[in-house]
């Protein structure tokens, strides 16, 4: 419950400070579960995309993100733990048995949503980096989830990577149409056509 | 609130809810001949009128600092606009923290200061300087000129000419509507104060009395404004007549343009500004000024040549903005930010016209 109140205040406090405009582009908000794909330029980037949501699928909505980063002091862990719900990665146990992907497909269940970044790290300027492969074998094992792509403008220009104080511009987030993937679907083209999808948003 | 503030703010009041109830009734018979798009305009408009009005209101009841609290937000908002449609590069990231987070408070707090000689250097001179040397220290050189340029013109912009309105409050002046001399308690009775030299029969002898006692009755009518050191209530509403007049300004050349007569003034700018719109628009809101001047300090040809002033000046602010955004390719500062309707499009004309103003009525206060 308070961590509820917390998320709210939080989210509503994150748009405000990151004037983020919301766009659904031929997309609606919906609690169906889904994965939310993302560029990653800025640290805040999952919390600006979490809080772009509507309340109901923000409560099932949970970012996918780093263990090593997230558990370091009580605050974040605190944050990611009870307020993000967040899906956290040891970066450096990944082992065959105990993959990212195995632990997000155990951890949502049938019944939450992922924010990830599939391009691994933070991408210096504007650009969209290349995609790891994570997203393909999410879907491989999951094919039914919806996958939405997400453009996030500016957080670049808002906090760079390197930067530790924000200058205060104002974002977009454009969510955009569901895709799926196809049966048969190669890694490489998939992998393409999701990263042309976020691509895209960024021009309309 | 005095009497000639209430009639003020009261009238505007008034004009604002006749002006929403004409928006609605249009809304909701919407075949009746009017363009959607005029009428969307309109009510976005009308919107905006509301919320400044809120903001003055407001201000009037709380006080001069939350006046200029507020326009340091309107000031922070616009210039998160200006500088989010302007191209930068991570080097200005740090110029850039600076302006956002130093800069422009510190500008509303000189104006709060009334520190003159501060708020009319610090960003033309000072933060000039800065810009230009914080973005050469980042070892970045590529386009250098053109990116401290966009950085400045936005913080002069935004910010340095904005904060000329709220700094109307701190003008001094002597309030001819709410001090008349005989409502001063004083050991002298004013008629006889005030009679004293006037009267003929007492020639040559009384001179040097009446050389006493002139001082004196100077001294007594302008007790007031010692004593408080400024007059309230005259800066507020001068602050309020301004900005009623550059909402008048862009309204009447609005209405203007509407005619079926149109001469565009510059088609590659902006095609809603005709000459029509120009010249009638100018010309009502001169009139206006000069029927509303009662309200303020001014006299009534001072506020209309002000009025005269703001109206050109409302113009160029709209004009600049529009090739600023035609440039950058988009119809509205607003259009980027979706829902937070673009800030700099309202305020552009007030912008533009602070600063003059603000220096047109320094110099009528200090002449009369």
């Amino acid at each position: 419950m308070e961590a509820n109140i917390t998320g709210s205040i939080l989210a509503l406090t994150a748009r405000v400070l990151s004037g983020a405009s919301v766009r659904w582009i031929e997309s609606q908000p919906d609690t169906c579960q889904r994965v939310y794909f993302a560029n990653h330029t800025s640290h805040l980037d999952a919390v600006v995309v979490w809080s772009a949501l509507p309340g109901p699928v923000r409560n099932l909505t949970r970012p996918v993100a780093a263990k090593d980063y997230w558990m370091a002091g009580a605050l974040r862990r605190y944050l990611a733990t009870r307020v993000f719900r967040a899906v956290l990665i040891d970066r450096t146990d990944i082992k065959v048995h105990n993959s990212p992907v195995a632990e997000m497909v155990r951890q949502i269940g049938d019944r939450d949503s992922l924010i990830v970044f599939p391009e691994g790290g933070r991408t210096p300027g504007p650009e969209i980096g290349e995609f790891k492969s994570g997203l393909y074998y999410l879907c491989k094992k999951r094919p039914e989830l919806e996958l939405i792509p997400v453009h996030i403008d500016n957080m670049n220009r808002i906090l760079p990577r390197g930067e530790v104080l924000p200058v205060p511009l104002l974002t977009c987030i454009s969510f955009g149409p569901p895709l799926w993937l196809e049966a048969g679907e190669a890694k490489t083209e998939f992998l393409e056509r999701a990263r042309d999808a976020v691509r895209r948003l960024k021009d309309i | 609130m005095d009497r000639v503030t209430l009639a003020l703010v009261g009238g505007v009041l008034l004009l604002l809810i006749v002006a929403t109830a004409v928006a609605y009734v249009l809304r909701r018979g919407t075949a009746g001949g009017v363009d959607a798009a005029v009428l969307e305009m309109f009510r976005i408009r009308v919107r905006a009128w509301w919320l400044l009005f809120a903001c003055l209101a407001g201000a009037f009841v709380i006080g001069q600092t939350a006046t200029i609290v507020m326009f340091w937000l309107i000031s922070f908002w616009a210039l998160r606009e200006f500088i989010t449609l302007t191209p930068t590069r991570p080097g200005d990231h740090r110029a850039l923290f600076w302006v956002f987070f130093l800069c422009t408070p510190l500008q509303f707090f000189l104006v709060w200061l009334r520190r003159y000689d501060l708020y009319s250097t610090l960003i033309p001179v000072y933060a000039f300087l800065f810009i230009l040397a914080r973005i050469a220290m980042s070892g970045d050189a590529k386009r250098f000129l053109e990116r401290t340029a966009k950085i400045q013109a936005g913080l002069l912009i935004c910010v340095y000419c904005l904060s000329f309105a709220p700094a109307l409050l701190t003008l001094e002046i002597a309030d001819r509507n709410a001090a008349p001399a005989d409502d001063i308690p004083g050991p002298n009775p004013p008629e006889a104060s005030g009679e004293g030299p006037d009267e003929p029969g007492d020639a040559g002898s009384v001179d040097g009395e009446a050389g006493d006692v002139v001082p004196d009755a100077n001294f007594s009518e302008t007790a007031p404004r010692v004593a408080n050191g400024r007059d309230a209530g005259g800066t507020t509403r001068l602050l309020f007549f301004f900005v009623l007049v550059v909402q008048l300004s862009d309204a009447f050349q609005f209405a203007w343009s509407r005619l079926p007569s149109r001469h565009v003034i510059v088609p590659t700018i902006s095609p809603a500004r005709t000459w029509e719109g120009f010249l009638g628009g100018t010309a009502s809101v001169t009139l206006a000024g000069a029927a509303l001047g009662f309200a303020t300090p001014l006299e009534w040809w001072q506020a209309a040549v002000a009025s005269l002033v703001i109206g050109l000046l409302g113009f160029a602010g709209g004009l600049t903005m529009s090739a600023i955004k035609r440039d950058r390719g988009v119809k509205d500062f607003g259009t980027l930010v979706e829902g937070h309707g673009g800030v700099l499009d309202r305020i552009d004309s007030i912008c533009f016209a602070a600063p003059v103003f603000f220096h047109l009525a320094r110099f009528f206060l200090a002449a009369s």
